[in-house]
């Protein structure tokens, strides 16, 4: 399977499409702990992203994923338009100008967007927050592997108090919640695994 | 002209409230507000915050104050994706003190360091109880930054002073007679860091450490 541009371009293309289908699901999740609006934040934000590709299709993977992280800073509001905006941005730093992503480069941009979380938000695993989901799908080797340890980290978010984000002004009442942005990390994550096997 | 100043706030009417009320003690500062999401709603919009800062750079540079927590990672980004990121700077302070007291140390013609220390000791200014206490930022233009050296002249610099210090960067934070904890802050060449006193010495403690920064650890 080759994963060049096109591939990477109908990979974003599937995370928009499940980001949408979870939508009232996520602003669910935001309503108990935040302010309600991450679905429809990353709803609005995706569906751009797949109006910028409608219009032109970037040539290589690189250009895709900046193409990606520019719509989503300008376009979203919210922790979610700097945190995946700067994910996204770090990616496209760390697959350069490669033609086709191999396992290896998807492996790195995925280092490559924690570390760019953990820069932006200074958030550490634990502190209930979509590094709980990033981290651990940075360690393993394939995509498919990333989003299993992707949900499994969004789980773990549900006992957790926040220390980072609008959540961290509820102290307790957090507790047995999961992180909106968590949830929406691993549905990314999947979405891109099923489009890549 | 004078360093400009860059409300980032979630809400258009709580930016608008600030810039008014910082305006009031500095007339020829420019203040501009970038609040809400673009749309009438709540929320930051990173493209007002980048005109923004272009609208209130004269030359001397601009400071962004923020709200909350996700107005400070728009703040960074457009600081990070300027032309040159130098000219601008985010500073932790309380946003509506930290905005007068910016605006009045702008006005009185600070540069962008003095702007950002007057945001950044604000509250700690008016909150004076017992003990003095006082902040100021400093950028490091020694070659090392907080390296091993530099770090011990700190520790060296406010030995036998009845002052509790504390240097800030990023949102990380070292006791300022810890050698070790110093040099943990991985502050660089190029990097601010924010050092706070408490304590009768506060003052004298920060006037030498501020000596030591601005005279490069010489
Ligand atoms: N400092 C941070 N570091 C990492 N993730 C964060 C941080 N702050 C917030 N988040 C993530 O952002 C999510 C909320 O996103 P969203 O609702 O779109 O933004 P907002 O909180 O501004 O309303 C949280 O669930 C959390 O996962
Ligand atoms: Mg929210």
């Amino acid at each position: 399977m080759g994963c060049d541009a096109r591939a990477v371009a109908a990979a974003v293309r599937a995370a928009a499409a499940v980001v949408t289908a979870h939508r009232d699901e996520l602003v669910r999740l935001d309503q108990a702990i935040g302010d309600g609006d991450h679905g429809e934040n990353l709803k609005r934000g995706f569906g751009f992203v797949v109006q910028a590709l409608d219009e032109s299709t970037p040539d290589t993977p690189g250009a895709v994923l900046k193409l990606v992280a520019t719509t989503l800073i300008s376009k979203v509001g919210g922790a979610a338009g700097p945190l995946y905006g700067t994910a996204f941005l770090r990616a496209a730093t760390a697959v350069g100008d490669a033609t086709e992503l191999t396992p290896e480069l998807v492996a790195k941009a995925l280092r490559a967007a924690l570390e760019g979380v953990v820069a932006r938000g200074k958030a550490e695993v634990g502190d209930k927050t979509m590094v709980d989901a990033l981290a651990p799908a940075a360690e393993v080797g394939s995509l498919a592997a990333a989003a299993t340890a992707a949900e499994r980290g969004a789980e773990s978010t549900i006992p957790l108090v926040a220390r980072k984000g609008r959540a961290s002004y509820l102290g307790e009442r957090a507790i047995g919640h999961q992180d909106p942005g968590a949830r929406s990390t691993a549905l990314v994550l999947r979405a891109f695994a099923e489009a890549a096997s | 002209m004078t360093v400009g100043i860059v409300i980032v706030s979630h809400s258009a009417a709580l930016a608008a409230g600030v810039v008014e009320l910082a305006g009031q003690m500095a007339p020829d500062v420019v203040i501009i507000a970038a609040g809400g999401d673009g749309d009438g709603g709540l929320g930051t919009d990173f493209e007002a915050v980048s005109e923004a800062v272009e609208r209130a750079q004269s030359g001397d540079g601009v400071v962004l104050l923020y709200d909350l927590g996700s107005a400070k990672m728009v703040a960074d980004l457009a600081v990070e994706m300027l032309g040159d990121p130098e000219s601008a700077a985010v500073v932790d302070a309380p946003l509506v003190e930290g905005a007068v007291a910016g605006a009045v140390a702008a006005q009185a013609g600070a540069d962008l360091d003095g702007v950002l220390s007057a945001a950044a000791s604000a509250l700690a200014d008016q909150t004076e109880v017992d003990s003095e206490t006082a902040g100021v930022t400093l950028l490091l233009t020694n070659e090392t930054g907080l390296h091993a050296r530099p770090a011990s002249q700190v520790v060296q610099a406010i030995a036998g002073l009845d002052a509790q210090v504390t240097v800030r960067f990023g949102d990380r934070s070292a006791d300022g007679r810890s050698v070790l904890a110093l040099m943990g802050l991985g502050a660089a060449a190029g990097d601010r860091i924010t050092v706070g006193a408490t304590g009768p010495d506060a003052r004298e403690a920060l006037t030498r450490l501020e000596n030591l920064v601005r005279g490069e650890f010489r």
